[in-house]
């Protein structure tokens, strides 16, 4: 890996060399111009110090591993007491399109209890091969079990990649794992695309969804990625199926846990703004609370639900259950109309992968109209009680 | 108890742009925080002291300036803090990150317990807590909620899971990320922050680790590497729709219903 080396002889001026650097990674230390770990390797200082003052090195490649050693993309199986969570669905069908490039198999890897005759739906979707491995032990989800299931798994099938579904579970499960194998994991991906050498292209919003990055893990296996929910697409489900079943078996020795699960509290079953197929989100054009009324109404009356943005909720107008972003939920209905939204990056990072959007705001320089697919220039407050008077009126026609 | 908590210096605003020319991230200034979800930890932390006794240590990784976090994790009631900080562990990526963390705790002494915030704001991927544990091999537990009991060898936390709350005793040592609002984080006391303004803050770098092998820190030892970085693309498919409010009125109507939804 390369690194920079400072030769303090071709130093003109320590103050205006100090200064290139935006990180505040320069500093003098006696007498000396040195890097603290402030340093991002941008590189500014090579460019814009003084010649040959800053050199950049690379070092010796270290030992490139085999890629062909590992094959197959693997897909963990998201899910509760045997009731699989959709976001394996759309991961199954995303290591699909991956393992065309490359002419892999397709795995699912399935861990719980009494899930035997649950894995038979996973072959509805093409998968190649079902992993399962059913134990009592693995009735809860409990970290250390879980891993030493993953780390048998990966020991003895070596995929190139692991795709994982950004869920509560996933998102600790995922990176036990990475540690476990010593490899990358790059989380809530939104791109994945596969090259013909096997690497695995990885792309993620960073910095709060203002930059987007590319990451790659060139000489580690398996390369390993989460992916939220509603991201991806899920394949249609086929009516025959393909693939295979296989039951493994792991020394019950390695599913110790360190954790008792002494109780399962049920969460109220309300239906949340991930699974509405139509949203209509409340933003800061909304006045006041009691004008959220004619947003739910006009929310149920296209079979849907209110979301709403950040300071809706910091106002405590809306619960935080509702709130779309990076700081929210990220949701991918069929339609969504935002009323009075302007459409900050946070936001709309939450939304944008929605299949219609439809804004409508009375400013013009709304960056929400650079996202929407209709924008309409207006009145919250004059459009959307038309619009409810109107589909009111056809319905009753 | 003794109780860790790892903390985070962060930019104090997301605003980042790429510079054309030189494609690098340019920052909206220096200005820095401690991470908001950090807080929440050592509230967590704070409030078990209150309650059982123990002492409370910070650990953070970052540039020398990242010692202000420390010093306002004094400020709220931590009673030690030591900084990581070498060159060697600039560059980081999740595993890097942890290993590097891991040794430092190693360094630091025994722990009951470890305490996390649920992410950064920064990097928001929620990996470093799970893989600390991971090198620690102690258990961990994500998105805890509520602390429900506390006993000589474990503690028991309610997490939050997608459709149910979990109870669960988890036994020390162990590693636990709590949720945003699992307390209310307390204000930085001035007259702390005045009694600990002169306390020393240990930096230990590399050759104050167990493991010193430079490949396993910072650069070196992330198997993750940024490729590029880019804009965020932006959809093209657009129509702006402009006239009174009947008008607008009507073609959303028309637009909606022709894709089915009334």
């Amino acid at each position: 890996m390369p690194r920079l080396e400072i030769h303090q002889e071709k130093i003109t001026d320590k103050e205006a060399l100090i200064r290139i650097c935006p990180f505040g990674a320069l500093e003098e230390k006696d007498g000396k111009v040195t890097i603290n770990a402030a340093c991002k390797m941008c590189r500014l200082c090579v460019k814009k110090g003084p010649a040959g003052a800053v050199e950049y090195v690379e070092d010796e490649v270290k030992p490139a591993i085999d890629k062909s050693l590992w094959k197959g993309i693997a897909v963990y199986v998201d899910h509760v007491d045997g009731e699989i969570h959709p976001v394996t669905y759309e991961l199954i069908g995303k290591a699909r399109e991956l393992a065309a490039v490359i002419h892999h198999p397709v795995y699912a890897v399935f861990m719980g209890s009494g899930i035997a005759d649950k894995c038979e739906e996973l072959l509805h979707y093409g998968v190649d091969k079902v992993f399962v491995y059913d134990d009592p032990q693995l009735d809860r989800f409990k970290i250390e079990s879980y891993t030493a299931v993953f780390e048998d798994f990966i020991n003895k099938n070596k995929p190139t990649a692991i795709l994982v579904g950004a869920t509560t579970v996933g998102r600790q499960l995922a990176p036990r794992v990475a540690a476990r194998m010593r490899t990358g994991l790059t989380a809530d991906c939104t791109v994945l695309e596969m090259d013909e050498n096997t690497d695995l292209g990885q792309i993620r919003p960073a910095f709060g969804g203002n930059i987007m990055a590319h990451i790659m893990t060139p000489n580690n296996r398996p390369q390993m990625a989460t992916v939220r929910y509603k991201v991806m697409n899920a394949p249609a489900r086929q009516a025959e199926v393909s693939g295979v079943i296989e039951r493994c078996e792991i020394d019950p020795e390695k599913l110790v846990a360190r954790v008792d699960v002494l109780g399962i509290v049920k969460k109220a079953q309300e239906k949340t703004i991930e699974a509405s197929d139509v949203l209509v989100v409340a933003g800061r054009g909304v006045k006041k609370e009691e004008d959220l009324q004619m947003i739910e109404e006009l929310a149920a009356l296209l079979g849907g639900q209110m979301a709403c943005t950040r300071p809706m909720v910091e106002s405590g107008w809306v619960d935080a259950k509702k709130q779309i972003g990076l700081s929210g939920r990220t949701v991918r209905p069929k339609l969504i109309i935002t009323c009075g939204v302007s459409g900050a990056i946070q936001f709309v990072a939450g939304m944008n992968h929605a299949d219609c959007i439809v804004a409508i705001n009375k400013d013009e320089k709304a960056p929400i109209f650079k996202t929407a697919h209709y924008c309409l220039h207006g009145d919250l407050y004059e459009v959307v009680p038309r619009l409810i008077e109107k589909i009111k009126a056809a319905k009753e026609a | 108890m003794n109780i860790l908590v790892c903390i985070k210096q962060v930019p104090a605003s997301s605003k980042v742009e790429v510079d054309p020319v030189t494609g690098v991230l340019k920052r909206d200034g220096a200005e820095s925080k401690m991470n908001p979800y950090d807080l929440y930890a050592l509230e967590t932390a704070l409030r078990l002291k209150a309650e059982h006794g123990g002492t409370i240590s910070v650990i953070s990784m970052g540039p020398p300036q990242a010692k202000a976090v420390i010093r306002e994790a004094f400020a709220m009631g931590a009673d030690e803090g030591a900084l990581l900080s070498d060159r060697n562990f600039g560059g980081a990526d999740v595993l890097a990150t942890s290993y590097t963390i891991a040794q430092g705790i190693r360094k630091l002494g025994q722990f009951d317990l470890i305490l996390c915030g649920k992410q950064t704001t920064d990097g928001d991927t929620a990996q470093v807590g799970p893989e600390v544990s991971e090198y620690l091999d102690i258990p961990s537990v994500s998105n805890v909620i509520r602390i429900e009991k506390v006993e000589e060898d474990g503690i028991t936390v309610q997490m939050d899971l997608p459709n149910e709350l979990e109870v669960a005793k988890v036994y020390y040592p162990c590693l636990l990320s709590v949720d945003k609002d699992i307390f209310q984080p307390r204000l930085p006391s001035y007259i702390r922050k005045m009694a600990t303004k002169d306390k020393e803050i240990p930096v230990y770098t590399l050759s104050d680790m167990g493991d010193q092998d430079k490949t396993h820190y910072g650069l070196n030892g992330s198997p993750t590497q940024v490729k590029r970085i880019f804009p965020p693309a932006s959809n093209d498919h657009r129509e702006n729709w402009h006239g009174d409010a009947d008008e607008l009125t009507g073609k959303l109507y028309d637009k909606i219903r022709e894709l089915k939804f009334i």
